[in-house]
């Protein structure tokens, strides 16, 4: 027994000091924010770097004023609510197709489904940047949108996810005489709600942290993201950090909330990317 | 009747996705593939023309990619073995049914959430330089004064380890989590034929929890390689390369080469470069995962 008791501290201590650990880069943002400017780097070498003395707004109203945080913002939000909401839609249909329906070609495009999975985006940006100029559509919000709904990799989450399911569900609407589309609607749909999440919360974060393509084809500020606006106001003089946290706090507040409301089926999504091994 | 309408809807409903990945992804990739034969460079006067492999000749013998392809290595060969190893080892701690295990779970998992962006951002200032520095501070703390502080981000042999660092801070969390899951589908009644044997800690640890969890560590490692290789907003907004191509990557200097020199044929070939690399470690995956299955 009290080896088992100093089994159990010496795994807290780990587990406290990890967390410590994890945290303090976030916490030094969220306490920086509410500093002074010239504070923050003043104290970044002792503790009070985790620890505002005073709660000071300033830093979030001079965001507003030196930058378009509202505009950045709502790119973000448009550009990435879209992505998940048409890639919804069209990924959740394609992997029925290739789960429960019997058409010709189907096996070989579904063997080129799971090869282009293993294709990063890194592996294609320089031609689909070619590509797109060539299109005129450099600077567009169609252009951070629409080479991103079609996804292998939902695809193969999806087709998963309906394969397992009973085909009882759909004899019964068929018997009806529903049509495809209507039985995936009124009967597929409801019975997948797992699988929606875990796809929704997957593409969000994927996308809300998006980075290499906006910076390869968004030049103006008007259809910038948060996370290439960042950057740019990180290098924006002068270098104030508290102002700089300050933005940091707001362009993650929302991912933060969704978190932390839904941690459930982020963990489910995570582990989600682990079933492929 | 019902087997000839179905034939049609199935292609119809997969077709936008289908177009989608036609469109932007199977295209441009067999586009790089092309791309990277000729001399194309956008807004050059000359004809475009097939090349051959003079690309591929241009760029391993271009000191900054060699540099690139060599920083990318390093970083694989140093980030996955540490990052799995700390992951797994959280993993390990969080198993135990101990109290608050969902708090910690959640800790260490926050910053995946955040844009790699933003995390870079915040990393840029706890490497300031000079005394006041937060890991300057940190390392003179806990070396009781022998640490002297450094310009970590300028320095050419530390930058590249201080982007490590803060990707591992970043993505172990991740890695915990699909582990964790792991851990959790090895039944039970090992663990008690284990103890029932009599063996010790260590030895379920080697002889019952690794060999189960050998799917997920395969996996779990392959990710976390190819990660390695398209490696970018971190060089981009920490160091930008430097200093001296001592933080440059196959990504970074594939998105210099098109989109800062606009020679688009020499980033089609590193991106051709890039896909190599990581279609060798997908099969070396699938090799070793197939390979462990015949064997158990």
């Amino acid at each position: 027994m009290p080896h088992n008791i100093v089994l159990r501290l010496t795994s807290y201590a780990a587990l406290v000091v990890a967390a410590l650990l994890f945290v303090a880069p976030l916490l030094f943002m969220f306490a920086g924010s509410l500093k002074p400017d010239d504070q923050v780097l003043l104290e970044a070498g002792s503790w009070r770097a985790f620890l505002p003395d005073t709660i000071a707004w300033q830093n979030y109203l001079d965001v507003f004023a030196r930058v378009r945080f509202g505009r950045y913002l709502m790119n973000s939000l448009f550009i990435t609510s879209m992505i998940v909401a048409a890639g919804l839609i069209v990924n959740s249909l394609a992997g029925y197709a290739f789960a429960r329906l019997q058409w010709t070609g189907r096996d070989i495009l579904f063997a080129g489904v799971l090869t282009i999975m293993i294709v990063p985006l890194e592996a294609i940006a320089v031609p689909l940047f070619y590509q797109v100029t060539l299109f005129g559509w450099r600077d567009t919000y169609i252009v951070q949108i629409l080479p991103f709904l079609a996804n292998a990799f939902s695809i193969y989450l999806f087709y998963t996810f309906f394969i397992g399911l009973p085909r009882e569900l759909e004899e019964a609407a068929r018997i009806d005489g529903a049509s495809v589309l209507r039985t995936f609607v009124s009967v597929i749909v409801p019975n997948s709600k797992p699988v929606f999440a875990t796809v929704a919360i997957l593409t969000f974060l994927m996308q809300w942290g998006a980075f290499l393509w906006p910076l390869m084809v968004t030049s103006g500020e008007a259809v910038r993201p948060l996370p290439l606006a960042v950057s740019t106001f990180h290098s924006l003089p002068p270098l104030q950090w508290g102002d700089i946290f300050a933005f940091g706090v707001m362009m993650v507040s929302p991912v933060l909330i969704v978190f932390l409301l839904f941690q459930r089926w982020f963990v489910r999504g995570v582990v989600a990317t682990g079933i492929k091994g | 009747m019902l087997a000839d309408h179905q034939r049609l809807t199935g292609l119809l409903l997969a077709a936008p996705a289908l177009l989608g990945l036609l469109v932007f992804v199977a295209i441009p990739f067999l586009l790089a593939l092309t791309l990277a034969f000729t001399n194309l460079r956008l807004g050059s006067p000359l004809p475009v023309e097939f090349v051959g492999f003079d690309q591929f000749r241009r760029i391993f013998s271009d000191p900054a990619f060699l540099r690139a392809l060599v920083n990318n290595t390093v970083f694989a060969l140093l980030v996955v073995p540490l990052q799995t190893a700390l992951a797994l080892a959280l993993a390990l701690l969080l198993q135990q049914r101990l109290k608050g295990r969902v708090l910690f779970r959640t800790l260490f998992f926050m910053p995946v959430v955040f844009p790699l962006s933003l995390i870079a951002v915040i990393w840029i200032l706890i490497y300031a330089p000079g005394p006041n520095g937060m890991m300057n501070h940190f390392l003179t703390t806990i070396s009781f004064g022998a640490w002297l502080p450094r310009d970590f981000l300028h320095d050419p042999y530390l930058a590249l380890p201080a982007i490590m660092l803060t990707s591992i801070w970043q993505g172990t969390g991740f890695q915990m989590l699909i582990l964790l899951a792991g851990l959790q589908t090895i039944p039970d009644e090992l663990y008690e034929a284990a103890r029932i044997d009599g063996a010790g800690r260590m030895a379920t640890f080697l002889h019952v929890t690794l060999p189960q969890l050998r799917n997920t560590l395969i996996f779990v490692v392959l990710v976390t390689t190819i990660l390695a290789f398209r490696l970018f907003d971190q060089v981009q907004i920490m160091t930008h390369g430097g200093p001296r191509n001592a933080t440059t990557t196959v990504m970074f200097e594939a998105v210099q080469a098109a989109f800062g020199r606009q020679q688009v044929a020499i980033g089609a070939a590193m991106s051709v470069v890039l896909f190599v690399v990581v279609l060798v470690i997908t099969l070396l995956q699938q090799h070793v995962a197939r390979h462990e299955r015949e064997i158990s």
